[in-house]
């Protein structure tokens, strides 16, 4: 059985032939059973570059005749979403370049990767602005956090046709300046509120200076996120006070960064979107990952010994391909058995926006569902 | 369409009715008045947009003269301040129905799991015509049941609560009654349609609309149905089944109105158009989608554009045509 991104068996009969990939405008070239990346240039050798958990994350082109045309096929199940670079060699030097013969990138906070969207992947229709939704607002609120012995801004979606006299569900998002840039998080949720798919809500968007650090089991942020911000907000927008209508979403490090804050502050929040979360643990010895992991495991370790019950409801997603599949799906048992209703997901992607960006509707509509079925316009 | 019809409004005894599609974003309210030959002065029920009641802007706009908003919500928000004790027997009325309702949809979930099975099969042997037939008997006793009990909480509610018997709902039904007996018109908006059939409902509301001309689109239009049916057949979370949830003023009959239908109903999936259509039969499912529009005289269909019934064979075919 070939493992996907297996490169061997590239003589089957769907492999392009050299003219028609020297012709081809776009890579890669996508077929039910996978996909042909290709480049045309001057190389000693070039490599396909992405991540993906349980293969190299380098796999070399075969060049074709004794051209300038480089082709490698991988077998990519379907629906599937990879990120990934070429690597050029010339003249013994290596530089990472997008596939030039692609126009899909993915943008992130580190720059951007070319995408190959496997076959029957489509990106969701309400990830694309919507003329007729109406579009929320994102303002900027300024708080002291003694908690934090800083000054904070916080980007604050209000939702269309703003009310005072309603009250508002929120949502405090972890990185919520990279969810907006990356997510397309205010398109999504214009959408979602535009089709009844979840209330009109309040959404703080956070964004740490030291995510790795305050997101990594920090005390500090989870007073933050959970008391001084909520009580910010309470003040300044008609939010609803039950615990139902408290949503904390994060991907990531932002996704340890939400368990934390809802498991040191039980009953804060009644919902968690936890995105591919950097869930390091280790049931003996030490875990396998860098430093920066550290208080990472030592809080998931502690976690795992005693859950409590962080929130009624949790939405937890990962990738199949990320190295962080293993983490995640050990968390839903554990979940589960102490009484929380988890809603899990895996999907054939990664660890990038992209993905996270897709899981958006299920995430929100599963924790937060609008008045779809009562409300007719 | 069927056979011309004498103008709107001309006969108020009649009970006239001018059902809608969604006025949001094309909206059809204007012409379809001045088709039915509409005119004097109109009032509003917008309660169904809860905090947005009243907000007439748009509207007045479309219609090109002004509207007097009954604000239902508004009142019965001062109601339940002032009357403790009848808001929390509405309150407690409300916690059964949620019971009830989920109570229903927990049996609703096998019988149209049961009857979807079955219509998908390709064995069309006698047994299995017979099963079908049955699967959908089922849900259509689950559906009457469940509408039966709906109705018998409400008349437990009313026998004590009523708009007539608690005094300052009777003095609401008082200026209420004065404000449409004065208007040519009663517009009914949409919205959340279980906020405006409360609404709707609290005050008494049924027999002042049976005795003026009335416009009424999309959850509005449910609201005078004699039953309102929620609908979704691709919802992001959930099996996506019709659901019988409240018995509507009947102001119109032997009808279940769907507005937005175009996106909440697969009208491609044969199947499902059929099970609705027989589900509910012998009322007939109805589309109201932009544009649609249908007049119901002395409860029945008289004229109908751009509406659409669903038929039993899983089709559309055009409102007012025949079955």
């Amino acid at each position: 059985m070939r493992r996907p991104l297996d490169t061997t068996d590239r003589d089957d009969d769907r492999t392009p032939d050299a003219a028609a990939m020297a012709a081809a405008p776009r890579s890669p070239v996508v077929d039910p059973g996978g996909v042909t990346f290709v480049y045309h240039g001057a190389a000693d050798a070039v490599n396909l570059r992405c991540w993906i958990h349980g293969l190299p994350a380098s796999q070399p082109f075969e060049r074709v005749g004794d051209g300038e045309l480089w082709v490698l096929r991988v077998e990519l199940p379907e629906n599937s979403r990879i990120e990934y670079k070429f690597e050029v060699v010339r003249d013994g030097v290596e530089e990472w370049i997008l596939d030039p013969l692609n126009p899909l990138q993915a943008v992130d906070p580190f720059g951007a990767n070319s995408v190959a969207q496997g076959h029957g992947y489509e990106r969701p229709e309400w990830t694309l602005a919507d003329p007729a939704a109406r579009a929320g607002t994102v303002d900027e609120v300024a708080l002291h956090s003694a908690a934090l012995d800083g000054d904070r801004h916080v980007g604050v979606y209000v939702p269309a046709r703003f009310r005072r006299s309603r009250r508002y569900p929120l949502l405090v998002v972890h990185d919520g300046y990279d969810y907006l840039r990356y997510a397309s998080l205010q398109v999504v949720l214009d959408n979602l509120i535009h089709r009844l798919e979840i209330p009109p809500l309040i959404a703080a968007l956070t964004q740490s200076p030291e995510r790795l650090v305050e997101y990594a089991g920090h005390d500090g942020h989870a007073r933050f996120v959970a008391e001084e911000l909520p009580q910010q907000l309470t003040h300044d927008f008609p939010l609803h006070p039950s615990q139902a209508a408290r949503g904390l979403m994060g991907a990531s490090f932002g996704a340890v960064a939400s368990l934390h804050a809802a498991w040191r502050h039980p009953g804060a929040f009644g919902r968690l979107v936890l995105q591919s979360g950097s869930f390091a643990f280790s049931d003996i010895g030490h875990h396998r990952r860098t430093a920066t992991f550290d208080p990472v495991a030592r809080f998931v370790n502690e976690f795992r010994r005693r859950p409590g019950r962080p929130a009624e409801r949790i939405y937890l997603s990962c990738g199949i391909y990320e190295s962080l599949i293993y983490e995640n799906r050990s968390l839903v048992p554990l979940l589960r058995h102490h009484g929380i209703e988890v809603r899990y997901e895996e999907v054939r992607d990664g660890h990038n926006w992209e993905n996270w960006r897709d899981r958006l509707q299920s995430a929100l509509t599963s924790l937060f569902p609008g008045p779809l079925w009562m409300v007719y316009e | 369409m069927v056979s011309t019809v004498r103008r709107f409004g001309q006969y108020p005894h009649m009970h006239d009715v001018l059902l809608l599609g969604p006025q949001f974003r094309a909206p059809n309210l204007r012409e379809a008045l001045e088709h039915a030959g509409r005119h004097g002065p109109l009032v509003t029920i917008t309660a169904g947009w809860q905090e947005r009641e009243g907000e007439l802007g748009a509207l007045e706009e479309h219609l090109g003269c002004r509207a007097r908003d009954l604000r239902l919500y508004e009142r019965a928000e001062a109601v339940f301040t002032h009357d403790t004790e009848l808001h929390a027997a509405y309150r407690a009325r409300q916690n059964d129905l949620r019971l009830l309702q989920n109570l229903y949809r927990a049996r609703l979930d096998h019988a149209k799991a049961a009857a979807r099975e079955l219509l998908q099969s390709e064995d069309d042997s006698p047994l299995c015509r017979k099963a079908r037939r049955s699967a959908i008997a089922a849900l259509r006793r689950l559906d009457a049941e469940h509408l039966r009990d709906i109705r018998a909480l409400h008349r437990r509610f009313d026998a004590q609560w009523a708009a007539d018997r608690r005094p300052i709902l009777a003095a609401q039904l008082a200026e209420l009654e004065r404000l449409i007996g004065a208007a040519a018109l009663v517009c009914i908006a949409g919205g959340h349609v279980a906020v405006l059939l409360n609404r709707l409902r609290l005050f008494g509301l049924e027999r002042a609309l049976r005795a003026r001309p009335v416009a009424a689109w999309s959850a509005g239009a449910m609201a005078l149905a004699e039953r309102v049916v929620l609908f979704h057949d691709h919802p992001p979370q959930g099996a996506g089944n019709a659901e019988v949830f409240e018995s509507g003023l009947a102001l119109v009959r032997d009808a279940v109105l769907l507005p937005h239908a175009a996106t909440r109903l697969a009208t491609e999936d044969r199947r499902r158009v059929a099970l609705l259509a027989r589900r509910f039969a012998p009322a007939a499912c109805y589309t109201l989608d932009d544009g649609s529009r249908m007049l119901w005289r002395g409860g029945r269909l008289a004229d109908a554009a751009g509406s659409q019934r669903l038929m039993r064979d899983g089709g559309l075919a055009p409102a007012g045509g025949r079955a």
